[in-house]
């Protein structure tokens, strides 16, 4: 576990700045202090929410604990956090599997799939019009880290492979996901 | 312009009837057994009844036509894997007596890309190749016109017969087989279906558009493409992707100097699931985005009038 809790990912903090001067620095110092590595700083200064405040978003590096530690600093500084790292899995993608689905074990399939590490199953629809121990097919929905989509695809292919399963891949050149 | 028309299938005999109309003189027919050849144009309508009653175009031999005088070959033989012959030959020889060449076989732009560049380079004539992909859309050309090095992708449906099955499966929740022998009552399916639902035939299209693309850099042929048909679709998995407001079609995809061909997910109403027999390409360039092409491809006056849109090229 200790390889999983070192490993540097990159989060997304949403931030949202009382319009006084000195604000931006202050809140970026919990980021200084806990060791986050700051990616880029999305200061948007014309575009204030119906309160008053400014919206900042924070792009950073941290390892997972690290991150923890700096949006705990960061409440503790007074700044609002509005969104934590949630971008995380932001490209939802749709696959179609067909085959032997349940006789191939179904549960240890979820299992390969969440062991990617880049996706997460959000959903999953079954149709088995022939009974268990025929083919069937069903629908995943995952959630990928952006980014990953190729990854991730590259991944199903091989467990569909591996288990002589069809796979029906959704269409993603040309920048759609 | 003076033709030879090559190939006196569908697409061949169309260009025949329909030559005329733009313009232009066919001055020599042939298909694989026979030939007609009349330097003042041949009678469109005899010669097309001919074949009809009698199985051949007239009584010359098909070599004749090589010697006839005419300006531009139509090639329109079927189209072959491998050394793209007869086609390819028709193409050396016409190139070598600097003539342009017309090209509705996809065979020898998808499977020897490279060589007939080469020919034509030693040559005076030019080939154009615009009804090998989309039948009558205009998918090449508008390439050719944005400029191939700004295209970054090309993709979408350019196969009417899997398309057709697939959005068949889709609105009844059939499966394949059904479909299929549906098709082939309407006519939608030729009696060997093989190369529309197992993805050869979009593929070749898909490798031209890559040659396209690349612009001599890499050569690609039918061995580089990643290809995956539709057979093993069944009627319960549309019903899936259905469910999640998409559906399934057979795409290819020519991207990064990549081909694909394969079912995917695709919006249900989207840009690239066009119903029936249609095809529908989106090609994405820089500065002027997605530009989307959709309508009836391939069929004999269709694919007609696109070989004689390019005959229609290189008059001008």
């Amino acid at each position: 576990m200790s390889e999983v809790h070192n490993d540097v990912q990159a989060y997304t903090l949403r931030l949202e700045l009382v319009d006084e001067p000195g604000e931006l620095l202050r809140s970026l110092q919990p980021i200084a202090d806990h060791g986050g590595n700051l990616l880029s700083i999305f200061h948007e200064r014309g575009n204030v929410t119906p309160r008053g405040y400014i919206p900042v978003e924070v792009d950073i590096e941290a390892t997972p604990d690290r991150f923890d530690n700096i949006v705990e600093g960061l409440s503790d500084a007074g700044i609002n956090v509005i969104q934590a790292g949630t971008e995380r899995y932001s490209e939802r993608l749709t696959i179609i599997l067909s085959g032997h689905l349940i006789e191939t074990d179904l549960s240890d399939t979820l299992t390969q799939i969440e062991a990617t590490r880049n996706a997460t199953v959000t959903d999953i629809s079954l149709s088995a019009p022939a009974g268990s121990i025929d083919v069937s097919s069903a629908r995943f929905q995952l959630a990928a880290e952006s980014g990953s989509t190729e990854k991730v695809l590259a991944a199903m292919r091989e467990i569909a492979d591996e288990k002589d399963l069809q796979l029906v891949e959704p269409l993603t050149v040309g920048g759609r996901a | 312009m003076r033709l030879c028309v090559l190939g006196a299938g569908a697409v061949g005999s169309a260009v025949v009837e329909l030559a005329a109309e733009h313009g232009h003189v066919v001055t020599a027919f042939a298909d694989s057994e026979s030939a007609v050849v009349d330097a003042d144009g041949i009678d469109a309508d005899a010669v097309l009844a001919k074949k009809q009653e009698d199985g051949v175009v007239g009584e010359a031999d098909p070599e004749a036509v090589f010697d006839a005088d005419y300006d531009v070959l139509v090639e329109a033989t079927p189209t072959t894997l491998g050394d793209a012959e007869p086609g390819f030959s028709h193409v050396e020889r016409a190139l070598a007596d600097d003539r342009d060449v017309v090209l509705a076989n996809k065979g020898p732009v998808a499977e020897r890309y490279a060589d007939v560049r080469a020919l034509e380079a030693e040559s005076e004539g030019t080939v154009r190749f615009g009804a090998t992909v989309g039948g009558a859309l205009p998918i090449l050309s508008t390439i050719e016109d944005v400029g191939p090095s700004r295209v970054s992708a090309v993709y979408g449906v350019l196969n009417g017969t899997a398309n057709f099955v697939l959005s068949r499966m889709a609105a009844e929740g059939l499966d394949y087989e059904h479909v299929l022998a549906e098709a082939q009552d309407l006519g939608v399916a030729e009696a060997d279906p093989t190369f529309d639902v197992d993805g050869t035939d979009t593929a070749l299209k898909g490798v031209i558009v890559a040659n396209v693309l690349s612009e001599g850099e890499t050569e690609f042929t039918l061995d580089d493409a990643d290809v995956e048909g539709i057979q093993e679709l069944s009627g319960s998995m549309l019903d899936l992707a259905q469910e999640d407001g998409q559906t399934i079609r057979l795409i290819v995809e020519v991207a990064d100097g990549a081909v694909r061909v394969g079912p995917r997910l695709v919006p249900g109403h989207g840009a690239v699931a066009p119903s029936g027999t249609e095809n529908a390409v989106q090609i994405e360039a820089d500065y002027c985005g997605r530009l989307g092409i959709t309508g009836q491809g391939a069929g004999g006056p269709e694919t007609a009038s696109a070989v004689l849109t390019d005959v229609e090229r290189l008059a001008d």
